[in-house]
C-alpha cells in the first residue's frame, strides 16, 4: 500500500475533503476569537459546523463508491508521513459526530444566552469547534500518535465546556476538575500503550502496525500496550467501574454541552476502542479474545443493570439521563464482546442510534431547564401541559431509549438480541430484555412526572422554536431510523465488516 | 538473579518507578495543586520512556552534517519518539494550565482547595437540594 503514490496528487478540493473535514472547525475556532465580536462567533461556527457535516455526507458516499479513502498529509505516503484512512466504520461515525455537531449549534444559541455569561460567549463557540475538530481528528486519523493529539485537543475542550456550566451551579468545576484529572490518566494511559506498540513494531500507522502484529504474532510488550490502550480508552468511554466522572460531568455541564458530549464524545471514544481491538489488534490474538469475553461482557451486564439501577431513583432528569447512558454503553460493549459479525454491527448500530435518542433527550432537558429552572422532577412537574412540544419529544425518545418497536432504540435491541441468541448465548439475550425493563421504570418515571402532576408553574411558555427545532429533528430521526434501517444497518454491517476483515493487510 | 536483564532495561524501572509515584501522588494526595504535581510526575515519566525508547546504542544526535555528506559508518538515535514526546510535553502544558486555572475558579467559590473540605461542601449542597426536590420522589437528589 505504500507503493500508491497516485492517491495524493490533489487534483481538485474534493481530494482534500479527509483533511478539511478536520480542518474546516480546526481553522474557523482561532477565527472566532480573532474576529472577536460576539455576535459573529455563533454565525461562523455555524458554517463551519454545517461544512464539516456536508463533507461527511459526501465522504460516506465516496466511501460507498470508491471503498477506502487513503489520505497522504503533504504527499509523505505512509508509513512514514500521516494518513487519514477513511472506511465504511470511521465515515459513518464521522456522519454522526458532525451532524449532532451541526444540529446541536442551532439549539445552543438560546441555551448558552440563558446559561453562560455573555463575556464567555465567544469563548464557548471556541472551544465547542475546538472539541468538534478534535473528535472529527481521531475519528479520522489512521495514525496511532495522531488520535493521541486529537484526542487531548478535544479533551481539552470538553473541561472548559463543562467548567462552563459553573454559573449555574458551582459543581460544575469540581465535576470538570474531576474529569481532567481522569481524562488525563486515561490519555497518558492510551500515549503509553502506542509508546509500547511502537517499541514492538517500529511504526505507528495503524494499518502498518496491524501488519506488522499479524505476521509476527503477538509478544508480551504488544500484550502490554493492548492492556493500557483498552484501560485509558476504557476511563474515556466510561466503561462500568470507570465512569465515575460522568455523572458530575454530564449534569453540571451547560445543557448544550451535555448534549454534544453524550452524543459524540463517548461514542468516539467506543470507536478508538472498536479500531484498536479489531484492526490494530487482530481479534484472532487469544489475549484481546478473552480479555473482550470474560472482562467487557461481565462488567457491560453488570452496567446494564447496576447503572439503570442508579437512574431508576434519581430525582434530577439530567443525572438519571446521565446514568443512563452508562447503562446504554453497556449495550454497545456487550456488541464488542459477543466478537460476531453481527454483535459488532449491533454495537455500532446502538452507537448511532443511541448517540441521537440521547442528543435528543437531552435537548429536551435543556428546554425545560431554559423555563423551569432546574432539571430536577419537582421543578419540571407537569410540563406536558405547559409545554406539550417539549415533553412530547421527550416521550418520544424515550420510547426510543427503552427500545420500543418503531423506533431507534429497538433495532439496535433487536440487533443484540439476535446477535446474543446467534452465539446459543440465550442469557445474555434475556439479560438485555430484563435490563430494559430497568428503563421502562425510569422513562416512565419522567412522563408520570410530566403528565400526571399538576404544573408546578401554570404560567410555563412553551421553548423558543430555535430549540423546538433541532430539538424535533433529533425526535423524528429517532423514529425515522427504526423504520427505515437501510442506512444505519448497511453502514454498520458494512462497518462491521471493515473493521473486522479489512485489516490494513490488503487495499 | 540475572543481573544484566535488571542493570539493562534500567532505564524501565526508572519510568516506572517514576510513573507510580506520579500516580500514587494524584490519588492520594488532597491538595488539589499537588494533585496536579502528581500528575505533571506521571507525564515525565512516560516522556523519559518514549526518550529512551528512541536511543540507540553508541547512536549520536540525528542531525546531518553541515556538506549534507553522511559518513554511512556513523549511527544515529531514533528522533521520532523525541518528536512525538515534544507534542506531548505541549500537551502536558495545556493540561497543567487549564488545570491551574480550573483550581483559581473553584478557589474562588470554594474558598478552598482540599478535596475533603470541597467533599464537605458539595455534600451539603446535595442535601439542600434534597430538602428543596428531593420530596417529589421520595429519594436521594
Amino acid at each position: 500500500m505504500a507503493a500508491d503514490t497516485t492517491a495524493h496528487v490533489a487534483v481538485s478540493l474534493l481530494d482534500q475533503l479527509p483533511i478539511l473535514q478536520v480542518l474546516v472547525p480546526f481553522v474557523a475556532a482561532p477565527l472566532c476569537v480573532l474576529v472577536g465580536n460576539r455576535r459573529l462567533a455563533w454565525p461562523i461556527a455555524f458554517a463551519a459546523c454545517t461544512i464539516a457535516f456536508a463533507i461527511s455526507i459526501r465522504l460516506l458516499f465516496q466511501v460507498q463508491d470508491v471503498g477506502v479513502i487513503s489520505y497522504h498529509i503533504g504527499g509523505w505516503a505512509p508509513p512514514w508521513g500521516i494518513e487519514y484512512r477513511i472506511d465504511m466504520a470511521n465515515a459513518f461515525v464521522l456522519l454522526l459526530v458532525s451532524g449532532i455537531g451541526a444540529i446541536v449549534l442551532p439549539y445552543a444559541l438560546k441555551s448558552v444566552q440563558a446559561e453562560i455569561p455573555a463575556r464567555h460567549h465567544t469563548l464557548f463557540y471556541t472551544a465547542y469547534l475546538l472539541c468538534l475538530s478534535g473528535l472529527l481528528g481521531v475519528v479520522a486519523t489512521g495514525d496511532a500518535f495522531n488520535v493521541f493529539v486529537f484526542l487531548e485537543i478535544s479533551s481539552l475542550s470538553t473541561y472548559v465546556l463543562v467548567s462552563m456550566g459553573a454559573q449555574r451551579d458551582k459543581r460544575a468545576l469540581t465535576a470538570a476538575f474531576d474529569y481532567l484529572i481522569m481524562g488525563t490518566i486515561g490519555a497518558t494511559f492510551f500515549v503509553i500503550g502506542i509508546g509500547f506498540l511502537y517499541a514492538a513494531t517500529g511504526t505507528l500507522n495503524m494499518a502498518d502496525i496491524a501488519n506488522i502484529i499479524a505476521e509476527n504474532g503477538a509478544n508480551r510488550t504488544i500484550q502490554t500496550a493492548f492492556a493500557f490502550i483498552i484501560v485509558g480508552m476504557g476511563l474515556k468511554v466510561a466503561i462500568y467501574p470507570l465512569h465515575l466522572w460522568l455523572p458530575n460531568a454530564y449534569t453540571y455541564a451547560p445543557s448544550a454541552v451535555t448534549t454534544l458530549l453524550a452524543a459524540t464524545a463517548t461514542k468516539v471514544a467506543i470507536y478508538v476502542l472498536l479500531r484498536f481491538i479489531f484492526t490494530v489488534f487482530e481479534p484472532g490474538f487469544d489475549f484481546a479474545q478473552n480479555t473482550l469475553r470474560y472482562i467487557f461482557i461481565p462488567f457491560a451486564v453488570l452496567a446494564m443493570f447496576a447503572a439503570s439501577f442508579v437512574a431508576v431513583f434519581q430525582t434530577d432528569f439530567k443525572r438519571m439521563l446521565a446514568y443512563s447512558s452508562i447503562a446504554q454503553i453497556g449495550y454497545m460493549l456487550l456488541g464488542v464482546g459477543l466478537l460476531s459479525t453481527l454483535g459488532l454491527s449491533a454495537a455500532i448500530v446502538h452507537l448511532f442510534n443511541h448517540g441521537i435518542t440521547k442528543a435528543a433527550l437531552f435537548m429536551g432537558v435543556g428546554a425545560l431547564v431554559l423555563r423551569g429552572g432546574s432539571s430536577f422532577y419537582k421543578s419540571i412537574a407537569g410540563m406536558g401541559k405547559t409545554m406539550p412540544w417539549t415533553s412530547f419529544a421527550i416521550v418520544i425518545a424515550g420510547l426510543s431509549l427503552i427500545g420500543i418497536p418503531g423506533t431507534a432504540g429497538f433495532i439496535s435491541k433487536w440487533l443484540l438480541v439476535q446477535a446474543a441468541l446467534e452465539l446459543g448465548l440465550w442469557w445474555i439475550a434475556l439479560l438485555v430484555v430484563a435490563s430494559s425493563l430497568l428503563a421502562v421504570i425510569y422513562v416512565w418515571k419522567v412522563v408520570e412526572v410530566l403528565y400526571m402532576q399538576h404544573p408546578a408553574n401554570p404560567a410555563t411558555k412553551e421553548a423558543p422554536l430555535a430549540m423546538l427545532i433541532p430539538l424535533w429533528i433529533m425526535a423524528a430521526s429517532t423514529i425515522y431510523f427504526g423504520l427505515n434501517t437501510d442506512l444505519t444497518l448497511s453502514a454498520a454491517t458494512a462497518a462491521a465488516d471493515s473493521l473486522f476483515y479489512g485489516a490494513g493487510a490488503s487495499e | 538473579m540475572d543481573w544484566d536483564f535488571i542493570f539493562g532495561h534500567l532505564n524501565y524501572w526508572l519510568f516506572t518507578f517514576v510513573m507510580m509515584t506520579g500516580l500514587y501522588i494524584v490519588i492520594a494526595k488532597g491538595n488539589l495543586v499537588k494533585k496536579i504535581v502528581g500528575l505533571n510526575i506521571f507525564q515525565t515519566a512516560v516522556f523519559i520512556f518514549y526518550i529512551s525508547l528512541g536511543k540507540v546504542a553508541g547512536g549520536t544526535a540525528p542531525i546531518f552534517p553541515v556538506d549534507m555528506e553522511i559518513d554511512p559508518d556513523v549511527i544515529y538515535s531514533n528522533p521520532l519518539p523525541h518528536v512525538l514526546i515534544l507534542t506531548a510535553i505541549v500537551v502536558g502544558i495545556a493540561t497543567t494550565s487549564l488545570a491551574l486555572a480550573l483550581i483559581v475558579r473553584i478557589a474562588e467559590e470554594y474558598d478552598c482547595i482540599e478535596e475533603g473540605q470541597i467533599l464537605v461542601l458539595e455534600t451539603a449542597a446535595a442535601q439542600a437540594d434534597n430538602e428543596e426536590f428531593g420530596d417529589a420522589m421520595g429519594g436521594r437528589a
